[in-house]
């Protein structure tokens, strides 16, 4: 089972699968023998780490850059400063063309000329994705990431109260909308996507005032609230899929320490795409230590909550040179 | 127990099936709704519900539509923030620059057409591809001469189509033809409109009410019209008649000025988005 292929698969909607008897390495034999016969008292143990846990930690880092980005944008005009000048969808920083690749790919299919300025833009971008780790940007930078997280708080919040329940969908959907909107893009000669997109909505609606669009958003957020968690990240937008087809090779990623973790689930809770994570089930990791999948948004929730410390931020090669 | 293990475990396997069932169905609903909501927007392009004023150097509409990726950087560089943007009651239009001449005007306060220069996709351009769509009617004359720039080595404007051309809409509201003078500013006191006069600074634009006029015969479309020969004031024949009326030439490039500051409520003259020149 390549592992790279294996994340991919999962990323456009395939299940997880469970590693068969020649995947596992001895190590993780070995170490998965030793936690069969492990009784933990994890309630103890959780508190007993908490208590070393630096709360939030990834949280606050991660809604100050998200924040700062984004008010970036909005200063730049205003106040003239020229720093960071355009939307999400193109923008020049300090006179470098920085062009978002699904905006780009929606312009170069539906116009189907590309001019250079677009070609360095989204090299630009490229680049820079593939060094931080594709879907980062969800996490990290897109509007409309702040505004779902906050709205999956209330949604799971609802859920633990039993005044709603989840309504999950096929996460393959996801990879039929990108193949869907790349063919009317191309089809009818129109960016068909950016009329509906929330990250482009939401970035605009903060630089140049809010407008009618701010309604669907209001919508789809509701929607989110009430009938299915995150369901435009998880389920229909191709900004995500984009960036996590730019990020499977990136040297940034989360990874899991078997031997650390003590399967409370807690990871699994908070995760966005849990689907990433499945393998912290017990039994489940094939390795002594392994990277989370491509679909993974790096957002360091799971890091957060984790209490034993199995999860954590990892530049792969880095560790072996230091 | 051999025979109550089927039993027992039945239930469960429907019950997965029809959870995975209905999640497949979800999922085409939710497939169906998404691809309906998007392409609701074709709705107001199609029936062009709004024939918006594109900033200069625009593409023709389909292909200007196709090639604006909606990141306002246009917007940002003009200096009469005379570009906004649309929103989502334009559909397929939302995100995308356009320009309301009678609110503010592009009066090319910026020298040199910026906004083409800012836009990353080519959905604004100096010079069309060869393969684009070009209408002849579009086509400037001449290379346009910005009247701000007449003294300057390149006085020109680097435009070579036209956005839209000014039209005598309303004739009869037209103060020149009813020999009509203009005393004060041009639209009010209210009117936030901002304009670049030579002869109060060079660089920078005023509000259009802080510059009044005092006139015996009002001729503010052709006084401030910032392209050379693209109007002028002409005395014209009407029911044997000879009054005062202003004339568009073949060198209008459809910035809108003559519209923004025509003084009448329901301007007079207005420039028409996309209209090419015709004998």
């Amino acid at each position: 089972m390549n592992k790279y292929l294996e994340s991919v698969r999962v990323m456009l909607g395939g299940d997880p699968r469970k590693p068969g008897p020649v995947d596992y390495t001895e190590e993780a034999k070995t170490i998965h023998f030793y936690k069969k016969s492990e009784k933990h008292d994890f309630d103890a143990l959780k508190l007993e780490a908490r208590a070393h846990q630096k709360k939030k930690y990834w949280l606050k880092r991660r809604w100050i850059a998200l924040l700062s980005i984004n008010l970036l944008f909005t200063v730049s005009f205003w106040f003239d400063i020229q720093i960071l000048e355009g939307a999400l969808t193109a923008s020049r920083m300090l006179g470098f063309h920085l062009i978002d690749l699904n905006s780009a790919l929606q312009v170069m299919l539906a116009h189907k000329h590309i001019i250079v300025n677009l070609l360095i833009g989204t090299g630009t971008v490229f680049v820079l994705w593939l060094a931080l780790g594709g879907r980062t940007f969800c996490s990290w930078v897109c509007p409309y990431h702040f505004l779902a997280e906050n709205a999956e708080r209330l949604h799971v919040y609802l859920v633990e109260k039993k005044k709603i329940s989840d309504h999950a969908f096929h996460r393959g959907v996801r990879t039929v909308f990108w193949v869907l909107f790349a063919g009317m893009a191309w089809v009818t000669g129109y960016t068909v996507f950016e009329t509906i997109s929330p990250t482009g909505i939401v970035s605009r609606a903060l630089i140049y005032g809010p407008g009618l669009a701010l309604g669907w958003v209001t919508l789809l957020l509701l929607f989110e609230i009430f009938y299915s968690r995150r369901a435009w990240c998880r389920y229909v937008c191709p900004i995500g899929l984009t960036y996590g087809i730019v990020g499977v090779f990136s040297p940034l990623h989360v990874t899991y320490k078997l031997a650390n973790c003590h399967h409370e689930g807690e990871c699994r809770k908070v995760c966005e795409v849990p689907h990433v994570l499945e393998c912290v089930i017990k039994g489940r990791a094939p390795s002594a230590q392994l990277d989370i999948g491509a679909d993974c948004t790096r957002c360091g929730m799971c890091i957060d909550v984790c209490p034993s410390g199995a999860l954590s931020f990892e530049i792969k090669g880095l560790r072996k040179i230091m | 127990m051999s025979d109550e293990k089927p039993r027992a475990s039945n239930p469960l396997i429907n019950k997965r099936k029809l959870e995975a069932r209905r999640k497949f169905l979800r999922s085409v609903v939710l497939g169906a709704a998404v691809l309906g909501i998007s392409s609701v927007g074709y709705i107001p392009v199609a029936r062009a519900w709004n024939v918006r004023m594109r900033p200069p150097g625009a593409l023709e509409e389909p292909d200007f539509l196709s090639s604006c990726i909606k990141c306002g950087q246009c917007v940002q560089v003009c200096p009469v923030a005379a570009i906004k943007l649309d929103d989502l009651d334009q559909g397929f239009g939302v995100g995308v620059p356009y320009i309301d001449s009678r609110t503010q005007a592009c009066d090319f306060s910026c020298d040199a057409v910026q906004c083409i220069l800012a836009c990353p996709t080519g959905a604004l351009v100096y010079k069309k591809p060869t393969f684009m769509p070009t209408r002849s009617e579009m086509v400037l004359p001449a290379p346009p001469i910005l009247l701000a720039k007449e003294k300057s080595p390149e006085p020109t404007l680097n435009l070579k189509e036209r956005s839209g051309l000014a039209v005598l809409v309303r004739p009869e509201k037209c103060l020149a033809r009813q020999g009509k003078g203009i005393k004060g500013a041009a639209r009010g006191q209210s009117f936030e409109g901002t304009m670049r006069f030579m002869e109060v600074d060079r660089w920078k634009p005023i509000p259009l009410r802080d510059h009044p006029y005092d006139l015996e015969l009002c001729d503010l479309c052709v006084r401030t019209c910032p392209i050379k020969n693209a109007i002028s004031m002409e005395i014209v024949k009407e029911n044997g008649v000879e009054i005062h009326s202003p004339v568009v030439h073949e060198a209008c490039v459809g910035c809108g000025v003559c519209e923004m500051v025509c003084p009448p409520d329901l301007a007079a003259i207005v420039v028409e988005a996309r209209k090419g020149w015709s004998v």
